[in-house]
């Protein structure tokens, strides 16, 4: 029976491609013409019936539905391309074969073809869908290991200070990801200031200051000082609104004056070249005057 | 552009951002200065973090309301969780269950204009509303 079935759809494969395409056209798919061009579509249909057929033919053995679930990931369209094109595939098989066959009266022999059809069609749009989630949660979770390396990153500027700039939401796995980079970062650097830079982020919560808080408590406790920096004016009115205490730390407005601080907290300071070229000059043409 | 607004469901802890977000874009769309947005967003915070924290599920709901002046935001915060077990100290600074700043409920309350809860063991209710001034 399956072999019957199975011959029928590749006799009719040029009748089922062609009412196949002619129903897709109907569907919402053509909706994404908007933003695809006519061109793309059509070619991606008579990919994915290629597809199907060619996995008709080897029985389910090949990649190709991997790689077309993949690029139908790529190209951005929505996992219902996949599913409605096998919906439309099904149904116009089981008419195909209904013709071919030519008047049934029979329930059972009805059932038995819609049965055949969809041991065919069922695994092949399982596979889709399992493909295409599977890619997309391929894509998430590299995403998010690029946003992790992106998370918290420590940048030693001079002898004794390391700036830690913060851009956007600080969740609880990320705060842990700052204090432990942090500290690490500290010790390795030995730094004697760490200046942490929150302009980028967007809302300073009690959670996300209490991190803050707490970070450069530890950061006191090996023996270095943390400077805030980067509090933009409606941030410090949160913060005071909130009842935040911040004072056991200092903080600065911006990085430029936390850096200048920085800089007086280990014995530095920012010289002007032509002033010190000045000084210099004044000090030969004082001992020619001695002289 | 009067009643609900927007509703976010909140479930895990991205979903605060979510609402935070959507909360910003209205309290912009309204005409809030963005002083005031960044109250309103840093109180939504605290608000689904609490459910996220305490009820682990809940849901935001934002309206346009109209009183003491013609153009307020209310916040509605809604959980099924366990409750706030003494609601008075919850409201006092520095007072947490769980090892936290204890900064939320009172800041939230300093941060918008009018507060309002409503908490039993079958759980809390929040109302919020800033005034557009």
């Amino acid at each position: 029976m399956e072999k019957r079935l199975k011959n029928i759809i590749l006799e009719h494969s040029d009748e089922i491609i062609k009412k196949w395409l002619e129903k897709l056209d109907q569907s919402k798919i053509a909706e994404y013409g908007e933003t695809i061009s006519q061109e793309s579509i059509e070619q991606t249909n008579r990919e994915f019936v290629n597809v199907i057929f060619s996995n008709i033919e080897s029985d389910g053995g090949t990649d190709d539905l991997h790689e077309f679930s993949e690029k139908i990931v790529n190209l951005g369209w929505p996992l219902g391309y996949l599913t409605e094109g096998m919906q439309a595939f099904r149904s116009v098989t089981i008419k195909v074969i209904l013709e071919d066959i030519g008047e049934t009266n029979s329930n059972d022999e009805f059932l038995s073809i819609m049965e055949g059809v969809n041991d065919w069609v069922d695994p092949i749009k399982n596979r889709l869908i399992n493909e295409y989630s599977h890619n997309w949660t391929n894509i998430v979770s590299l995403q998010k290991v690029a946003l992790q390396e992106l998370s918290a990153p420590l940048i030693p500027v001079m002898e004794g200070i390391t700036v830690m700039p913060l851009v956007g939401t600080i969740d609880t796995d990320r705060a842990k990801l700052i204090m432990e980079n942090l500290l690490n970062g500290v010790i390795k650097n030995h730094a004697e200031v760490v200046l942490i830079d929150i302009t980028g982020v967007p809302v300073v919560d009690t959670m996300v200051a209490h991190h803050i808080i707490q970070a450069a408590e530890a950061v006191r406790l090996v023996g270095s000082q943390c400077i805030l920096v980067g509090i933009r004016p409606e941030i410090a009115q949160t913060i005071v609104n909130l009842g935040i205490d911040l004072r056991n730390f200092p903080t600065k407005s911006s990085l430029q004056k936390g850096f200048r601080t920085a800089l007086e907290m280990t014995g530095a300071k920012v010289v002007s070249e032509s002033e010190s070229e000045g000084d210099e000059i004044e000090n030969i043409l004082n001992s020619i005057e001695k002289e | 552009m009067k009643g609900t607004l927007s509703n976010v469901p909140i479930a895990k802890e991205l979903d605060i951002v979510g609402a935070r977000q959507t909360g910003r874009n209205i309290a912009n769309d309204l005409g809030f200065s963005s002083v005031d947005q960044a109250r309103i967003a840093t109180a939504i915070s605290e608000l689904a973090r609490n459910i996220y924290l305490y009820a682990k599920k809940g849901e935001i709901t934002f309206q346009q309301v109209e009183g003491v002046a013609p153009v307020g935001l209310k916040i509605i915060a809604k959980d099924n969780g366990p409750g706030i077990k003494d609601i008075s100290k919850s409201m006092i600074d520095g007072y947490s269950t769980s090892g936290g700043l204890g900064a939320g409920l009172p800041g939230v309350k300093r941060l918008m204009d009018d507060f309002d809860i409503m908490s039993s063991d079958e759980g809390t209710t929040i109302h919020v509303i800033k005034w557009l001034r």
